[in-house]
């Protein structure tokens, strides 16, 4: 199969022409707007497909905006997409479809809704972007596009005064986040004339100012990722955006996971594993350091759910420790690495960033169903959703089994590998993680039980099981939760594997640019 | 000595910028905290394609003599970087608006309904 050498531009393209064209064919008519939104991302779905096809067959695709010849100045972005990108693509792009479908019927009471299609297919093409591009200022650039859409899009239930409030502690310390990522990108800039990552991981020389340059990259995108102590943003924002928002969110939130995973593997790819300071080798204090954070999202993030009333604030801080989750697998990947179990920690890592989003996704999901029928988001005010909404309820139990790692669902699958390969490194951590996952269990069996099961309430007595659309578009999540947990070696050979080896082997990244002569 | 003035400025403009983001109580100031910061960065890409006597990047407008240009790409990654920057301040005072329409103050101290 031939696929177009321009298709990583059209991934990015598409949205952004979409995203401006919404307004138009949203004065001709609502339903047609809401088809023609499902469109656009379906069709950026199937390019997503067809370009994960062309990396995973043909190895690293590259697109080159502005001079292909290097006799001139070179004044140029790249788009540089391996493995690890279309994976974080993937994940993303099913995401935005699933929100966009379950929006029609969930949103249809909102007014604005021109601008919440606009926004969701600008944060679809920023995060895409942040994704795909091979460019620090270009990746600076989506990055910003990303946090002004979503930041819009916590706000847009603008009459309730907490949204607002979540959004304004959302743009501070995003645009906080953003700023110092440009000066780190400055920095390096300054030292080595080049903003393309490949050159960049190339020429790095682990000078003082690339010291500096590395805490403020890790700090800024930690804190865009929601790492504790850095979370604080995180459950508000979550728990006061619309249930499609707070899905699309979480995938926002793993793209600059990404960005992370790229800094630390690729662009200091080259001095990870050969400088140490004074005797520790410098991915060991780094992979500590990192392991040290993430055991702390962990414990914050489930103890704060276990006190927590409100449903989606619950999910968030919940989605916290899911966060801290993958940080512990990557962290033990990068201090244990080039040791079979660093690499297994960083399979599992990487494939529990897919299941993160499926996961706490559907919980949201699950979230907006109950607050779109009974306009409830007060556990203490619920009780006997069971009786009248059977399919949420289902799709409840999966996502809750899912999140706190039970077979056959996908989170068990994740979680394994990142027990074994966390006890191999130190067996403390994986005792924490293992009881983070029971606590997490705990805590979603009080929620259902609190919710789903008890007596009928009066109150709720009429309440009708949510539109068939939206049902579709839980399930479709569903589907995917059980489909990965029965088959997880078909997912981890298939994508994660190469995305593991993609982010381990930055040196074919590099080589891609510096040393091809493109 | 001389020549590090202008990175003496970026790094008094960022910290004057963060200690307005962490000790001031108005949202505004929050505000032009972060403007601070934003303008701290864009000062340092610019110092950093600086040279001195050098002129701007215009080939054919160059003026007789001179054969040191500054490096424009620096420039247009500020350009860039202010034009991503009036988007930010701009969306932050439209939250500023909504939230003192909501609670009537812009003291952060008071604007506080979210739970711990």
């Amino acid at each position: 199969m031939n696929i177009p050498e321009y298709t990583p531009a059209l991934v990015v393209a598409i949205p952004l022409l979409g995203a401006f064209l919404t307004p138009l064919v949203g004065r001709v008519n609502d339903k047609l707007r809401n088809i023609f939104v499902i469109l656009i991302l379906a069709i950026n779905a199937m390019l997503v497909a067809l370009l994960s096809y062309d990396v995973l067959v043909n190895g690293i695709q590259t697109y080159i905006f502005g001079a292909k010849d290097l006799s001139y100045p070179i004044v140029r972005i790249l788009f540089e997409v391996d493995a690890m990108s279309v994976f974080m693509a993937i994940i993303g792009s099913i995401v935005l479809l699933v929100a966009v479908i379950y929006s029609w019927a969930f949103m249809k009471e909102n007014t604005g809704l021109d601008k919440y299609y606009t926004l969701i297919l600008l944060l679809t093409a920023g995060m895409l972007g942040m994704m795909l591009t091979g460019d620090m200022f270009n990746f600076f650039v989506f990055l910003e596009i990303t946090s002004i859409s979503s930041c819009a899009l916590i706000a847009f239930r603008t009459d309730s005064a907490e949204s607002i409030e979540a959004a304004f502690k959302y743009i501070v310390v995003s645009a906080i986040g953003a700023l110092f990522v440009l000066f780190a990108i400055a920095l390096l800039y300054g030292q080595y004339d080049a903003l393309n990552i490949a050159a960049l991981s190339n020429a790095i020389q682990y000078t003082f100012l690339d010291k500096i340059a590395l805490v403020l990259l890790i700090a800024a995108l930690g804190m865009k990722s929601g790492i504790a102590p850095m979370h604080m943003w995180l459950p508000d924002s979550y728990g006061k955006a619309p249930a499609t928002i707070s899905l699309v969110l979480v995938s926002a939130t793993l793209a600059s996971l990404y960005g992370a995973l790229r800094v630390i593997f690729t662009l200091y790819g080259n001095v990870l594993s050969t400088i140490s300071n004074s005797g520790i080798p410098l991915n060991v204090s780094i992979g500590w350091l990192i392991i040290a954070l993430a055991v702390v999202s962990i414990i914050i993030g489930v103890i704060m759910a276990l006190i927590q009333s409100d449903f989606k604030r619950l999910i968030a801080y919940g989605a916290v420790a899911e966060i801290g989750y993958m940080f512990l697998a990557i962290g033990t990947g990068i201090a244990a690495l080039g040791t079979q179990y660093g690499e297994t920690a960083l399979t599992g890592g990487i494939f529990h960033i897919m299941n993160d989003a499926m996961d706490v996704g559907l919980l949201f999901l699950v979230a907006g169903a109950i607050y779109y029928s009974t306009k409830e988001s007060s556990l203490n005010k619920m009780g006997g959703f069971a009786r009248n909404m059977k399919y949420t309820t289902i799709l409840f139990i999966i996502g809750f089994l899912a999140v706190s790692g039970i077979p056959p669902m996908n989170g068990f699958a994740s979680k394994l590998l990142i027990y074994e390969s966390t006890f191999m490194l130190n067996p403390i951590l994986a005792i924490i993680a293992i009881l983070g996952s029971i606590l997490l269990l705990a805590i979603f069996v009080k929620v259902f039980y609190s919710a789903f099961m008890g007596p009928e309430i009066p109150r709720f007595k009429n309440v009708k099981e949510v539109p068939k659309s939206m049902l579709f578009a839980m399930g479709i999540i569903a589907c995917i939760i059980i489909f990965f947990g029965l088959f997880p070696e078909l997912v981890i050979t298939n994508i994660v594997e190469p995305a593991k080896n993609a982010l381990m082997g930055y040196s074919g990244y590099v080589s891609q640019i510096v040393g091809g002569g493109i | 000595m001389i020549f590090n003035i202008p990175y003496i400025a970026v790094v008094a403009l960022i910290l004057i910028g963060l200690y307005a983001i962490i000790f001031k109580r108005n949202l505004i100031k929050i505000v032009i905290g972060v403007t601070l910061i934003e303008s701290g960065v864009n000062l340092f890409l610019i110092t950093l394609g600086y040279r001195t006597g050098s002129v701007a990047p215009i080939y054919t407008s160059k003026p007789q003599g001179a054969n040191i240009m500054a490096l424009p790409v620096p420039q247009a990654l500020t350009l860039t970087s202010i034009v991503i920057g009036v988007a930010v301040l701009a969306l932050m005072l439209s939250l500023v608006i909504f939230i003192y329409r909501h609670y009537g103050t812009l003291d952060v101290k008071k604007v506080r309904r979210l739970k711990e």
